[in-house]
């Protein structure tokens, strides 16, 4: 019997996810839309978008190789995955101890590979263009990443989300210096992955200053829905990054009764909805950067990761 | 011949055609053709139009120094004339649209590819001796770049946006833009053809769109010239009320550029800031005249509607409310410095470019060119209003938005001077019947530059012959030199703060 509760859990938590990314995304273009004094599409839009988009015809340019056809369905598949392992509403549930960061970081980087083969596929040159900024900002996102899981796991002792979770609920952990620098520096490798403003403009339609968008221009029907989906679970995934690993709180553990899951769901829920007001209200405070700017933007993130793993190093030997 | 003689002493020696007013058309030898072509090439002289008609080419230059205007034609019972391109590049284009619609061929041309005709008209020079099209047509030959590493990216002439279309051809390094070479042509509407024949009241319709955003200055060039042919004299209230639609124009369209160059940079909220109030503009245009881009309002003979009793007070309220919302978004610009990190040092011309190209609006007097239509030829009423020319030299996006900041306050200054000094009386006239054929010419300041108007009356008083210049015609090279050592990321910047227009050009 508690197998089968846990097992729903998780389950829960995987379809979770799923409903909520286009939901945040709607929000946070809703919140946008007011901030420049429009009154902007209902934050249900994107799930409009995506069923009107399952509905039409998927069309494939003439030099389209099967890799292109498949991509959407691996990035998609990767990226609900990686979305479904972060702890959302509940920490140490079933598949918790696969929630390794190492592991997100990993099917993250799978899925930008797949992405950006398909925009080289078709052989146009916004896609070409798009693939090889794409890989130029990933070669400085992902090594910040990665200091900053090399950061927390010391600080926690393990890459395993939900002890992490677990550990930043505890007292001991205090203020530290070391975790303010990986909180900046993950939100600043979080809005250059989402390719948000000032990195990227999801919103453009300029396409020689495109970056995601200019990878995805030839994809239509499910094609596409399944790449905008994946684009809103990244989103997704990157602010529950934040919240279960720098606001914790009202998150459920494991096992914990229906009412623990309950508020776990609504602190999640408010959680998703501050930083989603938070991302639109930077957003419209800044014009994007000059795209050869964006190394010196994720070196600072990188600085920032390397410096918060060096202060812990040396509070540790004192 | 010395590019020192001055282009009046020049012309003298030619045949001067009766009826042209009211600037003179002298009829030159090809002597004389060749020193005025020095003369442009020389820098003493700024190219205002090239143009022809079966038989004929007309070329205008404008000379700084005194302001005289003057027009030069040569006849080419043959079919051809000397190029002026060769020596002087910022007619090369202007060349290539006149053998592509008369087909009069320029010798010597340093480009003879078509340029508007793109092979699929009905018809082959449709202004000239109209001949069926070439069966096969080959591909156009874009200017080659070479070297290692270097990628073509075709872009347009459908975009990603709802704009209007043309092709860009990027040969880029990486992000770093080698060259660009413009293909332009897409909206070629034949309005010249249309013009030809049509009576004043039609044809004062099409010039009035052959740039939507521009409507009021090229009906106000389109009746200028028609009141210089026919020697119309206007009534004073007209005078003011035409340079009213005029600001009006003005202030609406640099508001929305400075939003939509700040939005090209994703700052959307100066966009929706700056939306509101080209809003305001066209809405209290709309409540004014009857029309929010204020098209048709003005007709050969005066102005189409007068003003309402409430007008003067609607419209002093409007200035009033920009005066209270542009200043806040002039200091949010100014201290958004991620926004200034974009627009300063990007898309920088050279003012030697600018001075050669003579181009106008806020480019050249962003670029150190000094050259206002409204001040130099001038024209009613603004020599009895007190405003301001804003002038930079650093020729970049931010100056170039700068330029538009300052405009907008003098238009702001200059709707309330007009609005006070609005003189009382009728608003419009009856165009004297010409009687015999004549011709007319204006030069007038739109919100990107000058534009000049030249026209032929029959002497029924329909149209003979009409041909509008935009002042796109020498801002759309000067883009191609703009994004030179630019990333391929800044140019819908740099084309955003031109704001060229493509329907002008095309024609």
């Amino acid at each position: 019997m508690a197998l089968i509760t846990d097992y729903l859990v998780q389950g829960c938590q995987m379809l979770l996810v799923l409903l909520l990314a286009p939901l945040l995304t709607g929000w946070v273009r809703t919140i946008k839309a007011q901030l420049l004094r429009r009154r902007g599409p209902s934050p249900l839009q994107p799930y409009r978008d995506l069923l009107k988009l399952l509905r039409k015809e998927a069309l494939l340019a003439d030099s389209a190789s099967w890799l292109f056809r498949v991509a959407p369905y691996l990035i998609f598949a990767a990226l609900w995955v990686a979305a479904a392992l972060v702890p959302t509403f509940a920490s140490g549930l079933l598949f918790s101890w696969t929630a390794d960061l190492i592991a997100i970081v990993a099917l993250l980087g799978s899925a930008r590979f797949f992405l950006a083969l398909a925009g080289l596929d078709v052989g146009t040159s916004f896609g070409g263009i798009g693939s090889s900024r794409e890989m130029m900002i990933a070669s400085l996102a992902e090594p910040a990443m990665l200091m900053i899981v090399f950061t927390l796991s010391l600080l926690a002792g393990t890459t395993e989300l939900s002890a992490i979770a677990q550990f930043m609920l505890t007292a001991e952990v205090g203020l530290r210096v070391s975790l303010a620098l990986a909180l900046l520096a993950l939100i600043m490798v979080a809005i250059a992955e989402n390719a948000r403003i000032p990195v990227d403009n999801p919103a453009t339609h300029l396409e020689l200053t495109m970056v995601h968008e200019a990878m995805v221009l030839e994809y239509s029907g499910r094609h596409l829905a399944l790449i905008e989906l994946a684009a809103s679970l990244k989103l997704l995934l990157y602010l529950s990054l934040l919240g279960c690993i720098f606001i914790p709180w009202g998150m459920a553990t494991a096992g914990e009764s229906w009412t623990a899951y309950l508020i776990g769901v609504a602190a999640y829920l408010g959680k998703l909805a501050l930083g989603g007001f938070l991302l639109a209200l930077f957003e419209t405070s800044i014009a994007k950067m000059r795209v050869f700017r964006v190394d010196q933007f994720l070196g600072a993130a990188l600085m920032l990761g390397l410096l918060g793993a060096l202060l812990l190093f040396v509070s540790r030997s004192r | 011949m010395s590019a020192a003689a001055s282009l009046q002493v020049l012309l003298e020696a030619g045949q001067p055609v009766a009826g042209h007013r009211p600037w003179p058309r002298i009829v030159v030898t090809t002597e004389l053709w060749h020193a005025v072509i020095e003369g442009l090439a020389g820098g003493g002289w700024t190219l205002l139009g090239l143009w022809g008609e079966p038989g004929m080419v007309h070329l205008a230059a404008h000379e700084a120094a005194s302001g005289f205007i003057g027009v030069a034609s040569l006849p080419c019972p043959d079919g051809c004339f000397p190029s002026v391109g060769r020596l002087h590049p910022p007619a090369q284009r202007l060349e290539r649209a006149l053998a592509d619609l008369v087909g009069l061929q320029p010798i010597d041309a340093p480009d003879a590819r078509p340029w508007l005709d793109h092979g699929r008209w009905p018809v082959r020079h449709p202004l000239g001796a109209a001949s069926a099209p070439a069966e096969a047509t080959s591909p156009y030959p874009f200017l080659s770049a070479e070297g290692e590493s270097l990628h073509q990216i075709p872009v347009g002439p459908v975009h990603a946006g709802i704009i209007e279309p043309g092709h860009f051809r990027f040969t880029a390094n990486g992000e770093a833009v080698v060259r660009l070479e413009e293909r332009l042509g897409y909206v070629h509407k034949g309005i010249e053809a249309l013009l030809a024949g049509a009576p004043l009241e039609r044809a004062a319709r099409l010039v009035g769109r052959v740039s939507g955003d521009s409507t009021v200055a090229y009906a106000l060039a389109f009746a200028r010239a028609v009141e210089a042919a026919t020697e119309t004299a206007i009534p004073a209230r007209a005078h003011g009320l035409r340079a009213l639609m005029a600001e009006l124009e003005r202030l609406a369209n640099h508001c929305g550029d400075i939003g939509a160059i700040c939005n090209d940079a994703a700052f959307a909220l100066m966009l929706a800031q700056c939306a509101v109030l080209r809003e305001q503009v066209l809405r209290a245009s709309a409540a004014c005249f009857g029309h929010r881009l204020l098209m048709d309002s003005i007709v050969p003979g005066g102005v189409a509607t007068d003003l309402p009793a409430d007008g003067v007070h609607l419209l002093r309220a409007l200035v009033a409310e920009i005066r209270r919302q542009f200043p806040p978004l002039v200091e949010l610009y100014d201290n958004t410095a991620s926004l200034q990190n974009r627009t300063a040092s990007t898309g920088f011309v050279r003012p030697d470019l600018i001075r050669q190209f003579g181009c106008g609006g806020t480019i050249g007097r962003a670029g150190g060119r000094d050259f206002d239509a409204r001040r130099q030829p001038g024209y009613p009423p603004y020599e009895q209003l007190k405003f301001e020319i804003p002038a930079r030299t650093d020729s970049d996006v931010n100056a170039r938005i700068w330029l538009r900041i300052g405009e907008v306050e003098q238009s702001l200054a200059l709707i309330e001077q007009l609005l006070e000094q609005l003189p009382m009386g009728p608003v419009c006239v009856e165009v004297r019947q010409p009687g015999q054929p004549c011709e007319g010419v204006a030069l007038v300041e739109g919100f990107r530059g000058d534009i000049l108007v030249w026209l032929r009356l029959a002497a029924d008083g329909t149209v003979a012959r009409c041909h509008p210049r935009d002042p796109s015609w020498f801002q759309w090279p000067l883009l191609e030199a703009a994004i030179e050592n630019n990333i391929v990321a800044d140019f819908p910047l740099c084309n955003k703060s031109f704001n060229g227009s493509y329907s002008g050009h095309d024609l």
